[in-house]
């Protein structure tokens, strides 16, 4: 049976960051990651955006070239996907019956695409998008389809939407919230983005959930909305959410909430298991010590080399400024800080411009602010919250 | 017993190994001193030049999105005239890089084109 020193579960973004940094911290030791794909490790972002375009290929999005895992003496396990864990024997073990060693294990399976359940669901032409092989699939069909119905007003819907429009398509977005980004941001920033989009033609169905989906032959004809409504489709695309990958957590035992619960450390429950990136349920500073399950890039980053460091044994805490980007059309969206429990907006600049900021305030303190089309005001926004936090602390 | 390193679905060349693309030869100099030498795809950009061949001393914290300013580099002065001058948004985001000097600019900002073959580009110190 195989040993590593450090084995890595998930070879996304958190999971293969946390290997680049331990090398990059001159660890010596043996490093494993397991990844459920086949592809070495590449970034996601651009699946909604410039992969499903065609304006990047994907040996464009790999993270790493192919040979740097093999020169950095990072023992890659592709196409393994880990069915069980018993933390007192340090063993993780696959679904296909092979057994590996830990000294530390590091859990970054992140999260499976949330499913719809109502009827319909399982006829061909509903597509999700988290994976490359989903784009690809959705990439097959789109050539013949014309009419197109998104399902969730989250960041991935709209950026589909936006690439699907683009490329001429029709496109629908169903959101049961009253708007899109209703999880995300102020109502300010959701009717701006609204308006971008139906101005380049998608159409939306706003505060209405989706009933069932009807087939024809197998596959989708038209999607049925809970106010008796229906719309054409020749495919759907679901964004609604993820399910964060952590049962084989929970059943080792292992405190699992919305997602699993980690310290500052990024440590769980389970001696010698960390978990970092969309799994990762932590207390988080900028929510007030909250606790919160981030989906960004940026947190599957910072929260890999926190473990980093701290098996290293570099003092390490996980005490970064949440930020997060989306693209969509020529609209660049930036988010510094949380938003979460906000009682007042404030809006700097004018929306006429389509370049303005957002503040959000928890009475008079500043928590978060959005940034569409400002980057300046981006990269001010983090450095102004990042040196506020360091003040109330000190 | 299966080995280590699998076999991909989408097996890609590494970068300069498909000679049909076009590349153009560019020269990463670490602060140190270390030179490492990269054929880069032409549209790549600098950046992904030097994260997609592990180049060490570019962080590229925003993934080229124009907002950190922690992939900065120094163009080499035989250089600057073979790259497009900065639009108003990287002349911004520079003000908040480390260090800034004649030839400093984003690396995600310039996109490689033949013409920018043999180019020599500089790291600064630290990248803020």
């Amino acid at each position: 049976m195989s040993h590593f020193d450090i084995l890595i579960v998930g070879s996304g973004h958190a999971g293969s960051h946390a290997a680049i940094c331990l090398r990059q911290l001159k660890y010596e030791g043996s490093i494993g990651v397991i990844g459920e794909e086949e592809n070495f490790p590449y970034e996601r972002p651009p699946l909604s955006k410039d992969y499903l375009s065609g304006e990047k290929s994907f040996d464009r999005i790999l993270i790493r070239s192919e040979d740097y895992w093999a020169e950095q003496r990072i023992g890659m396990l592709l196409g393994r996907r880990v069915g069980e864990l018993m933390p007192e024997q340090h063993i993780v073990r696959t679904v296909s019956g092979e057994s590996f060693g830990y000294g530390n294990l590091i859990w970054a399976a992140g999260g499976v695409a949330r499913r719809l359940a109502c009827d319909g669901a399982n006829l061909a032409g509903i597509h999700y998008i988290r994976h490359v092989g989903d784009a690809d699939g959705l990439l097959k069909e789109l050539p013949g389809v014309r009419r197109i119905v998104v399902i969730g007003g989250g960041y991935v819907g709209l950026e589909a939407a936006a690439s699907l429009r683009k490329m001429g398509k029709d496109v629908v977005l169903v959101e049961a919230a009253a708007r899109t980004l209703a999880r995300s941001t102020c109502e300010t920033v959701s009717r701006f983005v609204e308006a971008q989009h139906r101005l380049r033609g998608v159409q939306f169905r706003l505060g209405v959930g989706v009933a069932r989906i009807e087939g024809r032959s197998g596959r989708v004809a038209s999607v049925h909305l809970l106010d008796g409504t229906s719309i054409d489709a020749d495919l759907v695309i679901v964004g609604i959410g993820i399910v964060p990958a952590v049962e084989v957590l929970a059943a080792a035992g292992a405190k699992v909430t919305n997602g699993v619960e980690v310290d500052e450390q990024c440590r769980t429950s389970v001696p010698n298991v960390f978990a970092i990136g969309d799994c990762a349920f932590h207390k988080n500073r900028y929510a007030d010590y909250a606790m919160v399950r981030l989906e960004s890039v940026q947190n599957a980053l910072d929260q890999a080399h926190v473990v980093a460091r701290t098996l290293v044994a570099q003092g390490a805490r996980y005490d970064s400024l949440p930020w997060f980007w989306s693209n969509q059309y020529d609209i660049r969206l930036q988010t510094a800080g949380l938003s979460i429990g906000y009682d007042r907006t404030e809006i700097r600049g004018d929306i006429s411009t389509s370049s303005f900021a957002v503040d959000y305030y928890k009475g008079d303190r500043l928590i978060a602010t959005d940034c569409i089309n400002s980057p300046k005001d981006f990269v001010a926004a983090r450095k102004k919250l990042t040196e506020q936090f360091k003040e109330t602390v000190d | 017993m299966r080995p280590v390193i699998t076999g991909l679905i989408n097996r890609v060349p590494k970068a300069g190994a498909n000679r049909n693309c076009k590349m153009a030869k560019i020269t990463y100099i670490e602060h140190g001193g270390a030179e490492h030498v990269v054929d880069v795809p032409e549209g790549y950009s600098l950046m992904e030049g030097a994260t997609k061949n592990s180049v060490p001393g570019i962080v590229a914290e925003c993934m080229g999105g124009c907002a950190c300013a922690t992939c900065h580099i120094y163009v080499d002065p035989a250089w600057r005239g073979a790259v497009p001058n900065a639009n108003d948004d990287e002349i911004a985001m520079l003000e908040y890089a480390s260090d800034v000097q004649e030839g400093s600019r984003l690396s995600c900002q310039i996109k490689v084109t033949r013409s920018m073959d043999g180019m020599v580009v500089r790291m600064p110190a630290s990248q803020g």
